[in-house]
């Protein structure tokens, strides 16, 4: 294994999480909930007549994030995106994460974060399990089938 | 609209910018970090296991003072996972999501942030994503439902 040091980020990635799990720590000791991106914007479909007014509340704050980041965080922080997957790959990814998130009733930040933070089993499984896919497709990709 | 109802709405909107933020800031929101992460067997980049690790040192701690309590900071109800089943829907379910969060790097959050953010690509993951979900609704309502319904009258 080698360790990728140019794109390494410990301070601000570790910053970064700190800040998803305040906002975690947040929503469940204020507002009651388990925030878990995949199963708020599931649970818009379809909308549920006094389910959905926090959902868009939460939603509306997430999409704000990008003009208030660029507003406050200096420009040496904000590093541009690099995408590769071609626009084909992109909508079969769309559509796996999607339906496989739905399946699994959570994603990264329902099943990793808050499930792995109240330690539970289930979402152990399912992270270990989408950790795993993802391993292997990342490796199939870059590594087995170009080859 | 109560002012407890008022206050849930500001904190949610609230909560979600933060979460946006964090997302943006740790790197989440770059696909190229993502699989960086996740491509073990190439050039390893290990900023997401220090973004795991500092949302779960919160998350322990603030789930630890949760289950503790009975209501919210506000009064309301503490809606906690009730599901406790490892069943192949969990696994299948996750192992497909794993499978499209490798392919672009992308998962459901760090998308909707990066759509915002005016990038073409997640918006065209979005979209995708979408279908997903609402494919996902009409299975289990006119598929999964019926058949379970089925099973029961047998």
């Amino acid at each position: 294994m080698n360790l990728d040091w140019t794109h390494f980020t410990p301070l601000t990635s570790l910053t970064g999480g700190i800040l998803l799990g305040i906002a975690s720590a947040i929503f469940i000791l204020v507002n009651g909930r388990i925030l878990g991106i995949s199963g708020i914007l599931g649970g818009l479909f379809p909308p549920k007549l006094g389910d959905t007014a926090w959902r868009l509340a939460f939603l509306l704050g997430l999409l704000a994030a990008p003009k208030v980041f660029h507003a406050v965080i200096p420009t040496e922080f904000i590093t541009s995106p690099r995408i590769e997957a071609h626009d084909w790959m992109v909508v079969v990814a769309g559509l796996l994460v999607g339906i496989g998130t739905r399946y699994a009733s959570g994603c990264t930040s329902g099943h990793g974060v808050c499930g792995l933070s109240r330690l539970s089993p289930r979402s152990l499984v399912a992270t270990a399990s989408f950790m795993s896919a993802g391993f292997a497709i990342v490796y199939l990709l870059r590594h087995a089938l170009p080859a | 609209m109560t002012n407890k109802t008022l206050i849930n709405r500001v904190v949610e909107f609230a909560v979600g910018l933060l979460f946006g933020l964090g997302l943006m800031l740790s790197g989440m929101t770059d696909p190229g970090k993502v699989i960086g992460f996740l491509d073990l067997f190439g050039s390893w980049d290990p900023s997401l296991a220090l973004v795991m690790g500092g949302a779960i040192l919160v998350g322990v701690f603030a789930f630890t003072v949760a289950k503790k309590r009975t209501a919210t900071f506000l009064g309301g109800v503490l809606r906690f996972p009730t599901s406790m089943d490892i069943d192949k829907k969990l696994v299948i379910g996750s192992l497909i999501f794993g499978a499209g969060w490798g392919l672009a790097g992308f998962c459901p959050g760090p998308a909707l942030v990066s759509m915002a953010d005016g990038q073409p690509k997640a918006l065209i993951f979005v979209v995708a994503m979408l279908v997903g979900m609402l494919g996902f609704e009409l299975m289990d309502r006119f598929v999964h439902a019926p058949r379970k319904a089925k099973l029961k009258a047998a």
